[in-house]
């Protein structure tokens, strides 16, 4: 079922990541603007020292950050995107895609798998905004629904990590919107084999991610300060023409209305899920 | 009709029909003028027919959002009988953009639900032009679940530019009832009919979107964005050119939408699209929602469910292992 030995983009998962904060020993960061010691903020998990913002991190990364170490298997690796539709805006989706392949070194915007979490077994995937915005086409889509599968198969824990700022991969169309029916389908299935299924949004969590497996957690957790909603800021502002309210469609918005469980930060997410899975466990 | 509806690409065909019309009431009955008025008939015929079946992506859009396009409400007057409209979420209020309530169509008792836009500005300013709130996705997944405990099927309409992008909307989650209500879609124990019927606008059609026939009429679209939203993002502008560009690039037509084997059936319509000849076009529609209850109705419940997980779970293009994989009805 999943090939586990592939060369080109998809091998990177083992390798050093090749995006997220620039390369340089100084970077700056996007929320305080403060200019941060690279190695400094790598080693509080690319969390700003100054403000706390949590900058984005690299699938590698984040799977370092989230599960024990070498702990993860990958699965469907050889999953990759093609051209449907023969789209074509100023380049070509089939050029898009190598482009992204080439910046990434993955072969599209989701890794799944399964490893532990201080020596539980989860089944996890990941979402990266890195591969054009984390948005969903068909090779998300059917990652994320065979991951859920085999979650349902192996009856284990599910972990989404939602990373997906539009959503939608308008190059595939109409496939890109079916892909949430199909996640939804999975996960439907295992919900109600009576698995857990946790969902955390990191920055940002958008549109067709967010209107369909993101807010389909049993659990639902956010990061600090990350961007989440269904519609962008500048088509709400051209639709009401409204000044929008501070901290709009940030994690702690939703918290106060209500409508996800926890913010957690960084440092304590591996503790935090590790302690939700234990309380989840059947007796 | 108004000169204000008459789309560009039916300039030609209005010329004719406003001749037409002339001719018809000043010479009457004279004997004359039929041999004029027949070739004219005929001309026009041919004309509506020679346009519509080559309409661009973007003159497709353009029909489906005509003002005199029948919707929701029409076709409640038009095909289905006895509607009593059930208003309540339960939580916060009443969505005019998403109606739902019981219906009877033939010889069923359905639960109807569907976008309504509005034909008039007051019309179309009290349904919010036919963008649902999060309201609106409560209500109708309060009363597909009544239609799950007593058996009926579930018959959606939909028609909408999209959910609505609002601060309220997003306060009330959005996202999370859409995403709640295509997760339970996917498993709602009775039979569902989904039916674009204008404008498939992305997320805030798929919340009332999941079914165990998906199916459009000729001339809706349906689309993961509006060619507006995707011409303003991937060509940074939407105008006359780029438009037309982003929705012959999305594949939104119904034929585009049969051939990615996302839509099971194409409802076709009357010569010169739905607008022209409602009654007709409520005739085909019910004629096929009838079909389809009468296949579905005797479906079990169980298998229903297993087909629609296979239906949705098989969609999508993509690479593996040397070969492709490709979305369900596709050649
Ligand atoms: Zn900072």
């Amino acid at each position: 079922m999943s090939s586990k030995e592939s060369n080109q983009p998809g091998k990177a998962l083992s390798g050093r990541p090749k995006r997220g904060v620039p390369e340089g020993l100084w970077i700056r960061c996007p929320n305080c603007k403060a200019s941060l010691f690279r190695k400094e903020v790598e080693a509080r998990l690319n969390v700003c020292p100054e403000c706390d913002h949590h900058l984005y991190i690299p699938t590698v990364e984040r799977i370092a950050q989230l599960l024990d170490a070498d702990s993860f298997e990958e699965w469907f690796r050889d999953c990759r995107p093609c051209d449907p539709l023969g789209f074509k805006d100023r380049i070509s989706y089939q050029e898009r895609i190598e482009a992204e392949q080439a910046k990434t070194m993955q072969f599209d915007a989701a890794a799944v798998g399964r490893g532990f979490i201080r020596g539980r077994p989860v089944a996890v995937g990941i979402t990266d905004f890195a591969f054009m915005a984390g948005s969903m086409g068909s090779v998300v889509g059917e990652k994320l629904s065979r991951c859920a599968e085999e979650a349902t198969r192996l009856r284990l824990p599910l972990i989404f990590v939602s990373g997906s700022g539009g959503g939608a991969r308008m190059q595939e169309g109409i496939l890109s919107l079916m892909q949430m029916a199909k996640v939804s389908a999975a996960i439907a299935r295992h919900q109600q084999s009576g698995c857990l299924y946790i969902s955390i949004l990191t920055n940002p969590t958008m549109g067709g991610a967010a209107a369909s497996f993101a807010f389909q957690g049993d659990l639902t957790l956010a990061e600090p300060g990350a961007l989440i909603g269904f519609a962008g800021r500048r088509t709400i502002w051209n639709t009401v023409r409204l000044e929008l309210p501070e901290g709009f469609q940030t994690s702690e918005f939703l918290l106060q209305h209500g409508f996800i469980d926890r913010i957690v930060h960084r440092s304590q997410l591996r503790t935090e899920v590790a302690a939700l899975v234990d309380y989840c466990e059947k007796s | 009709m108004s000169s204000l509806s008459r789309l560009p690409f039916e300039k030609e065909i209005y010329a004719l029909e406003d001749l037409l019309a002339s001719l018809e009431t000043k010479e009457g009955g004279e004997k004359g003028s039929s041999e004029e008025i027949r070739r004219i008939r005929k001309e026009i015929a041919s004309l509506k027919k020679t346009k519509f079946n080559n309409l661009t992506a973007w003159e497709t859009v353009q029909v489906s959002r005509h003002p005199d396009r029948p919707q929701l409400l029409d076709y409640v007057e038009m095909i289905f009988e006895d509607f009593v409209e059930l208003h309540g979420d339960r939580a916060f209020g009443d969505d005019r953009a998403l109606r739902t309530g019981f219906a009877r169509v033939g010889e069923f008792r359905v639960m109807l639900m569907g976008h309504q836009k509005g034909h008039t500005l007051q019309e179309r300013q009290e349904c919010m032009y036919g963008c649902a709130h999060p309201e609106g996705y409560r209500k109708a997944l309060k009363n597909m679940k009544l239609a799950e405990k007593f058996n009926l099927p579930v018959i959606c309409l939909i028609d909408t530019p999209g959910a609505f992008p609002g601060i309220g909307a997003e306060e009330r989650g959005q996202s999370a009832l859409i995403a709640n209500n295509i997760l339970e879609m996917t498993r709602l124990a009775t039979p569902v009919i989904c039916v674009v019927i204008g404008e498939g606008g992305s997320g805030g059609a798929l919340g009332i979107g999941v079914g165990d026939r998906v199916c459009m009429l000729e001339f809706a679209y349906y689309s993961v964005i509006s060619p507006e939203g995707c011409a303003g993002i991937l060509w940074k502008t939407a105008n006359e050119t780029t438009k037309p560009t982003a929705a012959e690039a999305l594949r939104l037509t119904s034929r585009d939408l049969s051939r990615l084997g996302v839509v099971d059936h194409v409802i076709m319509e009357p010569l010169g699209g739905a607008h022209r000849d409602p009654k007709e076009i409520g005739n085909t529609l019910k004629a096929s929602l009838l079909k389809m209850l009468r296949e579905l109705v005797t479906i079990p419940v169980a298998e229903l469910l297993e087909q629609r997980y296979m239906k949705f779970r098989k969609m999508g293009v993509y690479l593996e292992n040397e070969s492709q994989n490709q979305s369900a009805g596709s050649a």
